[in-house]
């Protein structure tokens, strides 16, 4: 098995080598002319207005903590179904019982509006 | 028939490393280092054909020639391309976050490439065959989101950070039922590992017939997770210019564009994997990777085919589709189809049909339910006889006529 | 040192750095992505025990999600770039503190006879198996894990609810 992560490991190194290489290249033959306007912030070429690290709204923190919760069950239900053929009725029935609980959330969440784009 | 070259090239190279003295560890390493650099290159080499054929499907579906000139058919295209991305001046806007900004583009092809590690391109050429395959594509693809979110907050910008925002939501909601419709397979394979899966297919049949409804789940996730119309709203250049890479030019730029490429053929490759038994039904190492891409290929032809056809979705409309559609839908799935198979699992082709049966009854429940809700909830929606339409008077439409 | 040893020396050297550099930066963004590099670095750690699952699930769960979140979390406040002080008066009293745990955590395990025990080889493939029979089958008529297993699928339901609720306050 740590064959298997060794492989995966170097591929990491070589998954970041691979496109720092052209970066590196276009540093070296690209020109480099900057100028004021250039390096401004460009947002339709109107000049920028206040801060842009502004407050945002907490609508797209519950949908990363819906995720989270799903992502988290989710995990539960891989084991569970790779060793599907040692399980008793019971076990199937907890595992349906399980899916019906994350089921349970999303209701809740869609009946409160938290699912609404707004 | 069961010719293998690369197995036949790495029993040589790793004789001819030993007879330097070398140990057999070490030689290991060396041979896994150029499988990693194969394998990442491949996905890179294949992401410049990519751009030549993109170009060339999306001319000729809108009734253009797309790139004729440089070489036969514009096939040195890409490589004009690559000389102009390279030379081209990078701007870094003053205010950006410098690290940030450069480690972005970087992490988005990083995350695609990682894909590739695990997809068995046939029976014996794999990169690892790792026993958490199917966990892992999960896994690293949660860079892809990272690369985003960096990318749009290092920017400064009001529109990436906006951008990203949107882009992360929207990735997140879609990993949702990504994971959700993978299990699928998974169970039915009995196993993670991703040519066990390929293999349980050859003795049972390919799970497109088993699990349709995760398969249709799993291509319009695998749609909203490559970003590309008609989930393009992490550019939505009508709305926010271009989304979370905005300040990005010259090659930092191409490398998302890389990144995105990349990622729409590896999902193509991964449907065919989980769906359509990868380099089934060709044992032999060579022609089961000829297989594999041609099938590849032909789901890559049908990505290309939906974002030249569709247009890009409402922003709310999709996040619906996915939360009060596609994710309760799947739960109802997975909460029937393990009790359905603890009852038929030893059954040979009944099982077959009675998953299915069941497959089909569900989606047909789901369209009518879903049928419904929307006639329901949708008041706003335009119907044409009610609208004003305006009518000019009759004389002065005679008087422009005279 | 085998080769393992020296990636293990090295993976706990970018944890260590990283988790300082996580506490001591200003940008809070910052912060948050030394606290990936961190949880990376603690994959690592699995991958060398021969855990894959966990490894995986390291990264699905912290990078995927808990990072996203934090990272979130940090952009709904207003003061990203400068959160004003970094320490407070407390500074000093919780480093000594976190020095005792840790050496107190140490101490007791070092006497723990199977802290300095090898681990046997592990069968990967069979152990995602025997992870799905122990959440989810009762063991000698006892489902033993099972409760613990719902337990926790109901607890993750608690901070969903929470946020939401809290969430539709602020409107």
């Amino acid at each position: 098995m740590l064959d298997n992560w060794m492989f995966i490991g170097l591929l990491v190194i070589v998954a970041v080598a691979l496109p720092t290489l052209p970066i590196v290249v276009a540093r070296i033959l690209a020109p480099r002319k900057p100028n004021a306007q250039k390096m401004e912030t460009y947002e339709c070429g109107m000049e920028t207005v206040g801060e842009t690290w502004v407050q945002f709204k907490m609508q797209y923190y519950v949908y990363a903590l819906v995720f989270l919760v799903f992502d988290v069950e989710i995990i539960f239900l891989y084991p569970w179904a790779v060793s599907f053929d040692q399980m008793p009725l019971l076990g199937v029935i907890a595992g349906v019982l399980f899916i019906f609980l994350l089921g349970d959330g999303l209701v809740y969440a869609w009946r409160k509006g938290a699912l609404e784009w707004k | 028939m069961n010719y293998d070259p690369i197995a036949i090239f790495a029993e040589w190279l790793r004789e001819l490393l030993t007879s330097w003295n070398l140990s057999d560890d070490f030689a290991t390493v060396i041979l896994k280092l150029i499988g990693a650099v194969v394998v990442a290159g491949l996905a890179l080499g294949i992401f410049i054909l990519q751009t030549w054929l993109e170009r060339k499907v999306a001319g000729r579906m809108q009734d253009r020639f797309g790139p004729n000139r440089v070489g036969p058919f514009g096939l040195l295209q890409p490589i004009a391309d690559a000389l102009k991305m390279v030379t081209k001046e990078d701007t870094t806007p003053e205010s950006a976050d410098k690290v940030s900004y450069n480690i972005a583009p970087v992490m988005a092809v990083f995350a695609v490439l990682m894909i590739w590690g695990v997809v068995p391109y046939s029976s014996t050429w794999v990169g690892t065959d790792l026993d958490v395959g199917v966990l892992y594509i999960g896994a690293v693809g949660s860079f892809g989101v990272l690369a985003v979110l960096m990318a749009g907050w290092s920017s400064n910008n009001k529109y990436a950070l906006l951008g990203a925002f949107r882009g992360v939501a929207q990735l997140i909601s879609y990993e949702v039922p990504l994971l959700l419709s993978l299990v699928i397979p998974v169970f039915l394979a009995r196993s993670m590992n991703l040519n066990e899966i390929i293999g349980k297919q050859g003795d049972v049949g390919w799970f497109i017939v088993f699990a349709p409804l995760a398969f249709v789940i799993f291509f319009i996730s695998n749609l909203a997770e490559i970003g590309r119309t008609p989930f393009d709203l992490l550019e939505a250049e009508s709305e926010i210019v271009a989304g979370y890479h905005v300040e990005y030019s010259g090659m930092k730029f191409g490398l998302f564009q890389a990144g995105e490429f990349a990622h729409s053929f590896a999902s193509a490759a991964l449907i065919s994997i989980l769906f359509f038994g990868g380099w089934q039904p060709a044992a032999s190492p060579w022609l089961g990777a000829v297989v594999f891409f041609a099938k590849t290929t032909f789901f890559y032809f049908v990505i290309m085919w939906i974002r030249l056809t569709l247009p890009r979705i409402r922003i709310d409309h999709m996040m619906a589709m996915n939360w009060k559609f596609i994710v309760p839908l799947n739960i109802i799935l997975l909460m029937t189809v393990p009790l359905l198979d603890y009852f038929v699992k030893d059954l040979g082709a009944t099982r077959m049909y009675a998953h299915f049966g069941l497959n089909m009854v569900l989606l047909i429940g789901a369209i009518v339910v879903a049928g419904r809700a929307i006639k329901k909830s949708e008041p706003d929606r335009v119907r044409f006889p009610e609208r004003a339409v305006a009518v000019p008077p009759k004389e002065e439409t005679e008087e422009v006529a005279a | 040192m085998t080769p393992l040893e020296v990636i293990f020396w090295i993976a706990s050297a970018v944890i260590l750095i990283s988790a300082i550099m996580m506490v001591t930066r200003r940008n809070l963004v910052h912060a948050a992505l030394f606290l990936i590099v961190t949880l990376f670095g603690v994959a690592v750690y699995y991958v060398l025990l021969e855990a894959s699952f966990l490894a995986v699930v390291q990264i699905l769960v912290y990078i995927g999600a808990i990072a996203i979140l934090v990272i979130f979390a940090v952009m709904l406040t207003r003061q990203v770039t400068n959160p004003g002080q970094l320490f407070n008066k407390h500074a000093s009293l919780a480093l000594v503190m976190s020095i005792l745990v840790f050496i107190g955590l140490y101490l007791a395990l070092s006497v723990w006879p199977e802290f300095s025990a090898v681990a046997p080889e592990a069968d990967t493939a069979a152990a995602i198996s025997n992870l799905g029979t122990a959440f989810f089958v009762e063991e000698d008529g006892q489902p033993v894990y099972l409760l613990a297993t719902m337990t926790a699928s109901v607890l993750l339901l608690i901070p969903l609810v929470g946020a939401i609720f809290v969430a539709r306050q602020k409107e």
